[in-house]
């Protein structure tokens, strides 16, 4: 039953070779559209999480702190609800770690005691929303005991913002390509099927039930979702491949990576497919649907 | 046994324009019944109620058991199954062939290939057209193609075979070839056939059961009737 429907969708779509290309090229358009806008959003998030990920709020405390002032600190520094996790370490740690990474530090801090050292005992806070990282800072600046917080101020901050609001309106523009791409596809089929008016009546009239009728409409609106991914499919797999060589996986700065094309290219394809053929099958079901009742 | 019995059955189009009045009558298993009347009368509403193409706006309408106004829009296909419908303009399908044709109200079906075979061949050979099997309708004469259509409502071997306007477009001759292969069909199936129709010649010929419709009104049901006012 099935085959006879594919076979059967088949022939639809060649015998209405005209009609199907005019589906086809639509979907096609579409398609390329949504994934450039799939490419740069899957990016967007990729860098914003990457660049997140490595942002930190440093609270250097006061030089004459002791256990209990620290703790005191620290028990407030948890109490922020965008604090996601945090680090402390103390001056004699940083002295140490700093010696370890170079001479020329060795030799500079050996000459200072703890009393006099100019290290301050550090608490590094790693915040949940990027976003908001200044009015944390400043929270945290409020506390009792810390000298001063020290974050990516302004610039990171601000280019975060941008790549979330550039993220925002890709998804935004894909999604309305998509709806889009479904009232063209139920239009193109509208077309084929109003051709073939006919045989749904006399279908109707012998008895046929309605799946069995909408059945070869699916499944021929899924070819046309299928065919018109494969265009899109190449360019963006070799496109991609090719802006990923050309700018050698970064764009501009080393702050800016791009996301690795294997087996980014062979998701994001999947995905294309995916949004041909149920954008495909949306639109020849409720094309068809008009002509089932009476 | 009464294979379609009408209750209480009014029409009532959405322009307000009223078709049938309280009509109700029964049809028994086997018969042949002309449906007369004048354009306008409501014999073809009464027909599209039939295979609910129309529901009836009062009463019931009941088909082989089933109740044909509460059938819902998703399960008319199982009414479908149990009658088979010829019309005016024969609703062929120019793109397949004659056999094609037939075969495809029992592929709708899903029927299986051998089954569909023996039965589409039995059903031309009931109309005469063994030896047009492979043609296209277009290189048929009317009087086949309506030959044709009939084949394609009787394949599934329906308890109900529903006409409107049969012979409509067909010249006196080949309207009485269309009749006597209904007449055959309703003798050898015990198929039971209602055909609407005005024209008086054949009515007057085949002696039938004869509803008269006028203006929407039941006027006479007559046994072995004819065609007069």
């Amino acid at each position: 039953m099935l085959g006879r429907n594919i076979r059967d969708a088949i022939k639809s779509v060649i015998r209405n070779f005209t009609l199907s290309l005019a589906s086809i090229s639509c979907i096609t358009i579409t398609l390329i559209i949504v994934a450039v806008a799939i490419i740069a959003s899957f990016n967007v998030q990729n860098f914003t999480k990457e660049i997140e990920r490595d942002m930190t709020i440093v609270v250097f405390l006061n030089n004459e702190v002791n256990q209990e002032d620290i703790d005191e600190v620290e028990e407030k520094i948890k109490k922020i609800s965008n604090v996601e996790k945090y680090t402390f370490q103390t001056k004699q740690e940083i002295k140490k770690q700093m010696q370890e990474e170079s001479d020329v530090f060795n030799t500079v801090l050996e000459n200072f005691s703890d009393e006099d050292s100019p290290l301050k005992d550090t608490f590094q806070v790693k915040v949940k929303k990027v976003e908001s990282i200044g009015k944390t800072a400043k929270k945290i600046q409020s506390i009792k005991n810390v000298a001063v917080v020290r974050y990516g101020e302004g610039m990171v901050e601000k280019m975060v913002t941008a790549f979330s609001s550039v993220e925002k309106v890709a998804i935004g523009i894909v999604a309305a390509l998509i709806i889009v791409t479904v009232f063209l596809i139920v239009n193109t089929i509208k077309l084929t099927i109003s051709a073939r008016k006919r045989e749904i009546s006399i279908m109707r009239l012998v008895g046929a039930s309605n799946i069995t009728i909408k059945l070869p409409f699916i499944i021929e609106g899924m070819i046309l979702g299928l065919f018109g991914s494969i265009v899109p499919v190449i360019i963006t797999t070799y496109g991609y491949l090719a802006f990923y060589k050309h700018f050698d996986g970064h764009l501009y700065s080393n702050l800016i990576q791009l996301i690795q094309p294997e087996p980014f290219i062979y998701q994001a394809s999947l995905i294309i497919i995916g949004i041909g053929i149920v954008v495909g099958m949306i639109g020849s079901a409720s094309a068809v649907k008009k002509y089932l009742k009476i | 046994m009464d294979l379609i019995r009408i209750k209480n059955v009014e029409k009532k189009y959405k322009n307000g324009v009223t078709a049938i009045y309280d009509l109700n009558l029964a049809i028994e298993k086997g018969s042949f019944v002309f449906v007369i009347g004048g354009s306008g009368s409501g014999k073809s509403t009464l027909i599209k109620m039939l295979y609910r193409e129309e529901k009836p706006t009062k009463g019931q309408v009941i088909v082989g058991g089933l109740d044909v106004a509460k059938l819902k829009n998703k399960k008319v296909y199982k009414l479908r199954r149990k009658l088979g419908i010829v019309f005016q303009d024969y609703r062929l399908l120019q793109k397949l062939t004659v056999y094609e044709n037939v075969a495809f109200a029992l592929e709708c079906i899903g029927e299986k290939r051998d089954i569909i075979r023996t039965k589409v061949l039995k059903a031309l050979e009931d109309v005469g057209l063994k030896n047009k099997v492979h043609e296209y309708p277009d290189n048929l004469s009317g009087g086949e193609q309506q030959r044709v259509a009939i084949a394609r409502a009787i394949v599934n071997d329906p308890k109900l075979l529903l006409c409107d306007e049969p012979t409509g477009n067909l010249d006196p001759e080949k309207s009485m070839e269309i009749m006597k292969v209904l007449e055959s069909i309703n003798k050898l199936r015990g198929t039971t056939i209602i055909m609407a129709t005005h024209d008086k010649e054949i009515v007057n010929k085949m002696k039938k059961q004869v509803i008269t419709l006028k203006d929407g009104h039941l006027v006479k049901f007559k046994q072995k009737g004819t065609y007069a006012e």
